[in-house]
């Protein structure tokens, strides 16, 4: 008796432990059904369409992935509470980096935030995401304009995340340092020196070999080429996800970001 | 001679045993309590650090606030107060299972959060340092770090949740009790009041 009361005693726990886990209330999350998913439906088609497209260039040029959601209810939850979780849900950003940021718009709870990836923290702070939020979007949604103040956000978020002029003067310098066209004379005249002490070294074997006849000839010289390529476009092609479908790459989130009200 | 043959082939039998025990054994999850151990404690550090990054933006934002508002030392002197003992507070190795000292670490951390809650209410009396740059970035700061330490707290309360789950149901407890006697279940967080919510600030 004592036994089988004992072991139904550890049964429930166990049951209750089962039941208890997916129990964590989460919300209800929207699909990742492409860059913009406006289940709200804000945005007009050739609004969508040109957003999806500055979206898709910024992850071509710098792998960061920017995502707009628009949601026609928090389920009860704060933005932030909201944002962080469906960031990590869809895994935007890729997983080494964590370089993904969600624009999420909730008009009926009149409510904007701007979510970071744990890894652009550093670049799109809660300062300046908050500065985007209150100068460049707020003030269209106030007048009802989402789609000018979600295009007004994203061209912020893609500005401050591509690096503002002087970073891309720096970074634009640092690559035209990388492929010095010094380096490059330096090996031609290099390999020049080498073709013409191999060619000289075979001239003059030949001139004293041959009256021996041709038993001394140098077999062929093989040497790596210069790899011309090296210095070349390193690091702008992150990124590089299938042309059609759309997903994440596993990003994390970590609570950074700004949000606001309207 | 012969021995060293014969030695070879039991070699590498027991070899293969073992190999095929870890693998099974693994399966069965004997591995389970250490990695959520170290999950929860992962989770652990990052509170730490979350709570840490708060503490070091008070300083300024006193500083900022004392421009405008010297007035309101009351709730100043609050909020230095609260900030100095909760960075006093020890945190001893064995914090995450001795309930006092995580309370007490809860209970300081917590009255921070009050003061500073106070201290940003008080500022909406003040248009000029409402309307101050530097001010406004050190708020945003703190309110998403106020942000990032719920989302760290919340991580954290779910691998406590489901390391002390393993530890307390079935194979896991029995592994437990076989391997790991001295892993002992860890303290959660109590939903305390306000503590959930990051302070309020209206523009």
């Amino acid at each position: 008796m004592a036994i089988v009361r004992r072991f139904g005693g550890m049964l429930i726990a166990t049951a209750l432990a089962l039941l208890m886990s997916p129990a964590a209330a989460e919300p209800v999350f929207p699909e990742l059904t492409g860059r913009v998913v406006d289940d709200a439906n804000l945005l007009t088609y050739p609004e969508k369409v040109a957003v999806t497209a500055d979206l898709k260039a910024l992850e071509d040029k710098s792998s960061d992935q920017l995502v707009v959601v628009t949601l026609p209810s928090l389920q009860g939850y704060a933005i932030e509470d909201f944002g962080y979780r469906l960031g990590r849900r869809w895994g935007i950003g890729t997983e080494k980096l964590d370089n993904g940021v969600l624009l999420i718009v909730a008009p009926n709870e009149r409510k904007v935030r701007i979510e970071v990836g744990t890894g652009l923290e550093g670049t799109l702070t809660d300062a300046l995401s908050r500065i985007i939020i209150e100068n460049s979007i707020l003030p269209r949604f106030r007048e009802g304009d989402f789609g000018g103040g979600i295009k007004n956000g994203v061209r912020d978020i893609v500005l401050v995340l591509t690096g503002d002029a002087a970073e891309v003067e720096a970074r634009a310098r640092a690559r035209i340092d990388a492929d010095d066209p010094m380096i490059g004379w330096l090996f031609i005249i290099l390999w020049v020196a080498i073709f013409f002490w191999i060619a000289y070294s075979m001239w003059r074997s030949a001139r004293y070999a041959a009256p021996a006849g041709r038993s001394g000839t140098a077999g062929p010289i093989l040497l790596p080429g210069p790899t011309w390529d090296g210095g070349g476009g390193g690091g702008w092609s992150g990124g590089g996800g299938g042309g059609g479908g759309f997903s994440g790459g596993g990003g994390s989130f970590g609570g950074g970001g700004a949000s606001g009200g309207w | 001679m012969l021995a060293l043959t014969h030695a070879r082939p039991g070699h590498m039998l027991r070899l293969a045993c073992l190999l095929l025990a870890g693998v099974v054994l693994a399966g069965c999850g004997i591995n389970t309590i250490p990695t959520l151990q170290e999950q929860a404690k992962a989770a652990w550090s990052q509170v730490l650090n979350q709570y840490q990054r708060r503490a070091d933006l008070i300083p300024n934002l006193v500083e900022t606030v004392k421009g405008y508002a010297a007035q309101e030392s009351k709730v100043l002197i609050e909020v230095v107060e609260a900030r100095a003992k909760a960075t006093q507070v020890q945190i001893p190795p064995d914090i995450l299972t001795n309930p006092d000292a995580f309370q007490k670490f809860q209970d300081a951390q917590n009255n921070l959060t009050g003061a500073l809650g106070r201290l940003l209410l008080i500022v909406e009396n003040y248009p000029d340092l409402k309307s101050n740059q530097n001010f406004l970035a050190l708020q945003s700061q703190l309110e998403g770090t106020e942000n990032r330490i719920s989302v760290a707290r919340q991580d954290y309360i779910t691998a406590v949740r489901d390391y002390n789950t393993e530890i307390r149901t079935i194979p896991g407890r029995w592994w437990r009790a076989l391997l790991y006697p001295d892993a002992e279940p860890m303290q959660n967080f109590t939903a305390a009041e306000g503590t959930e919510k990051p302070p309020e600030v209206k523009f």
